[in-house]
């Protein structure tokens, strides 16, 4: 099998399996006062301890959450609800166009059910958010702002945004900003700083577990109000039980993520531009989507003319090579991409789309393999066509 | 030999067990559930249409048990265009459309059939209960009460050389057992009846909606009028009930015996004045000859899907079919197929255009 999909989720690292195994079967509640209780609510601050030192912020500042998707839902909801309590004049929420449907569909509900004024931000052909867009979005009005969002990198094209000098925006005017870096930690140098207020992580695409991630919420920013209520073991900000052996192999998985960053991205970036040439040759009018340069070291986008992408993917994966058209699902039923369509692609390109994504058990041969089966199987799709 | 076999799968029994025999058979299977509306909420709900998000769940995870791929394609706008705006038009005609026909004619066994052998597959697979014979002929299930060959009779022998209908030597019960059997959770789901596209069964307000309020006279067999309609594509020949003719000058019930839609007029009559002998026929298929017949034969017919066979004589002339009933059958229905059997066997079929 070639894998070729560790945008999606990747191995879990040996690391964390060891970190998570040795937890599986020990018994305690972190918020229990005797001494299972202690034990765990041990590992669990140590763990948080390694995530804040592995990226740049203060153990106080890590909110442990089920993975991504609540991360991002606790950031918008959480802070359009807190920010909009303090004042009620701030009802504008700013997100990019590009954004998971985790951050866009939270920001879509506030619009819908809450009175939010939802902005999408443009982005250009490659996919990239200019920072003169977020300025002019802001205008004359950054007292009516509740928060803005822009994710570090994006999961589809890949395309890294500008953070540091949107998040140096924000900051001038005083409005939160939040980022979605899932894609971005153990790829790209991430920290919690220079006017980046709340972060997310996920455990599953950095070598960790599934199902688990974090919110990072810098100091003095508002707290979120919660999105989960109950017993308030997050403080008072994430309700739930924490997952303890999750906790511990997410944090093995951040801290060797992060540590081996710069070996890990080299390799990967030298493996994925031999990957894009290649495909490139075998398939001369095949278009690479996202930044030329500017892009995640695992991820290369393309659109094959004349081609259907679920016609590409399922001819793929008959021969034992896993990829993804990158494109949500509703009901089913593949939608051309909003990110492509945000970046101006037609819905013909959109659809005839596949994103292949490396990561940290990708070799050369795996490389091979996919441009081996590649021409094949356009060929093919070209045949069947675009329905 | 090992054929690549694309597996249509419905969500339902019939098709689960279809591709799970398939598989077992030792061919390369790949289960395709078709997405039929852009919007699945606007179908049939629950377990009793083909196309909501619950039956597309429920094939992936028949497919997941079976242990072969499985993929959504999205088949909305060719179902949208050939099967339900044909749907909506033939009525406005004044003709009684079976949708369920049209869809085995124009999307599982071409619009996918075409896709699935551009993509390198030998075969579409369906859940239908009905066979193809070793000469490549289409044939009843060997389960009468479940026999689909009638809403199967419109494709062509070169669809039928591409069909395959595992399910076709088994009765129902069996069908159900076996996929209790073979751990398909899907066996108790109930079987799907009504126009799938119709989300609540209501066909006239289906079709009122789309076609808009039309009134017009009904008028008796004498030439007489006794009532009005406000839309005549909501009446089929045969129809009794709903007419709103109140007492009738004999005072004996009228049933609906045609429907002219310039004239925008619903004709009605005794229930002896239904009763028909000779049938016209248009775009004759003949799946189960080699060559259109050159002299008029003798074989059955069936002129409703579940209905009843008749013995009849068909002559051709020019690209019509005269059917010639050996005994009367009622309530015919423009726009309905007449198919053709010599026995079990289909010969082929055409649609009705009119009946007297
Ligand atoms: C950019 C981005 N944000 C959020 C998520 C959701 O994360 P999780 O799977 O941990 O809920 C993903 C994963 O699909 C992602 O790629």
């Amino acid at each position: 099998m070639v894998y070729l999909d560790h945008a999606a989720t990747t191995p879990m690292l040996a690391q964390a399996v060891e970190a998570m195994t040795a937890e599986l079967g020990q018994v305690g509640n972190a918020s229990s006062l005797h001494s299972s209780g202690r034990r765990a609510r041990r590992i669990v601050e140590e763990s948080r301890e390694t995530i804040a030192a592995a990226l740049g912020t203060r153990p106080s500042e890590v909110v442990f959450t089920s993975g991504g998707t609540e991360a991002d839902n606790l950031a918008i909801k959480g802070l359009y609800w807190s920010r909009h309590r303090a004042d009620s004049r701030r009802r504008r929420v700013l997100i990019s166009a590009i954004e998971h449907h985790a951050v866009l569909d939270p920001a879509a509900w506030l619009g819908e059910s809450a009175g939010a004024e939802v902005t999408l931000l443009d982005v250009d052909q490659h996919g990239r958010l200019d920072p003169e867009t977020l300025r002019a979005a802001i205008g004359d009005d950054p007292g009516g702002i509740a928060l803005i969002s822009v994710m570090w990198a994006n999961n589809e094209v890949g395309t890294v945004q500008p953070i540091p000098e949107l998040a140096e925006i924000a900051a001038g005017y005083g409005i939160p900003l939040h980022t979605d870096a899932v894609q971005a930690v153990g790829k790209l140098p991430i920290s919690l700083s220079g006017g980046v207020d709340a972060l997310t992580v996920s455990g599953h695409k950095l070598g960790g577990p599934l199902g688990v991630g974090a919110l990072l919420l810098a100091r003095g920013v508002a707290d979120p109000v919660p999105v989960l209520h109950g017993g308030g073991q997050e403080r008072d900000v994430r309700s739930g039980t924490l997952d303890t052996p999750a906790i511990a192999g997410f944090a093995a998985a951040v801290r060797f993520a992060v540590e081996h960053r710069e070996a890990t991205a080299a390799r990967l970036t030298a493996l994925r531009d031999d990957l894009v040439a290649r495909v490139r040759q075998a398939v001369p009018d095949v278009i690479l989507n996202g930044h030329p340069g500017d892009r995640l070291p695992g991820n290369a986008h393309f659109s094959f003319p004349g081609c259907e992408g679920d016609a590409l993917l399922m001819l793929l994966d008959a021969k034992g090579v896993e990829c993804s058209t990158g494109s949500a699902c509703s009901a089913g039923v593949a939608q051309p991409s909003h990110v492509l369509l945000a970046m101006g692609a037609d819905a013909v390109r959109a659809r005839g789309s596949l994103r292949f994504s490396l990561g940290h058990t990708s070799t050369a041969a795996d490389v091979d393999e996919l441009v081996r089966v590649i021409p094949g199987v356009v060929e093919r799709a070209r045949r069947a066509g675009v329905g | 030999m090992t054929l690549r076999v694309l597996a249509a799968m419905s969500g339902g029994v019939d098709s689960a067990v279809a591709a799970a025999r398939i598989a077992e058979a030792g061919h390369d299977v790949t289960g395709v559930h078709l997405a039929l509306s852009k919007n699945p909420q606007s179908y049939r709900t629950g377990a009793r249409g083909c196309c909501t998000v619950e039956d597309s769940r429920d094939a992936r995870r028949a497919a997941d048990v079976i242990g072969i791929p499985f993929y959504i394609w999205d088949m909305a706008e060719r179902f949208h265009h050939d099967v339900v705006e044909d749907f909506v038009s033939e009525y406005a005609a004044g003709r009684t459309p079976n949708p369920c026909l049209r869809c085995n004619e124009k999307i599982k066994f071409e619009a996918v059939l075409d896709r699935a052998l551009a993509l390198g597959f030998d075969a579409v697979a369906t859940g239908h209960y009905a066979r193809v014979t070793a000469d490549g002929t289409l044939s009843r299930a060997v389960d009468p009460v479940k026999d689909q060959s009638y809403v199967l009779g419109v494709l062509t022998r070169e669809q039928l050389g591409r069909a395959m209908f595992p399910l076709g030597d088994t009765p129902k019960a069996a069908v159900r057992e076996e996929a209790a059997r073979r751990g398909l959770f899907v066996a108790d789901k109930p079987d799907s009846h009504d126009v799938c596209f119709i989300a609540d069964g209501d066909t006239r307000g289906f079709l009122r909606e789309r076609l808009g309020p039309a009134a017009g006279p009904i008028v008796d067999s004498t030439g007489e009028v006794i009532g009005s309609h406000d839309g005549a594509y909501a009446y089929t020949v045969g129809q009794r009930k709903g007419l709103g003719v109140g007492r009738t000058p004999d005072g004996r019930p009228r049933y609906v015996l045609s429907i002219e839609p310039v004239s925008n007029t619903v004709t009605v009559g005794s229930r002896e004045m239904l009763e028909v002998t000779e049938i016209t026929a248009e775009r004759p298929i003949w799946s189960g000859l080699r060559v259109p017949p050159a002299t008029p034969i003798t074989c059955g017919v069936q002129l409703r899907a579940h209905g009843e066979a008749y013995g009849c004589r068909v002559v051709l002339d020019g690209g019509r079919i005269r059917i010639a009933l050996d005994r009367s059958a009622s309530g015919v229905a423009a726009g309905q197929a007449a198919v053709f059997y010599d026995g079990d066997v289909v010969l082929g079929s055409a649609t009705i255009s009119a009946a007297t």
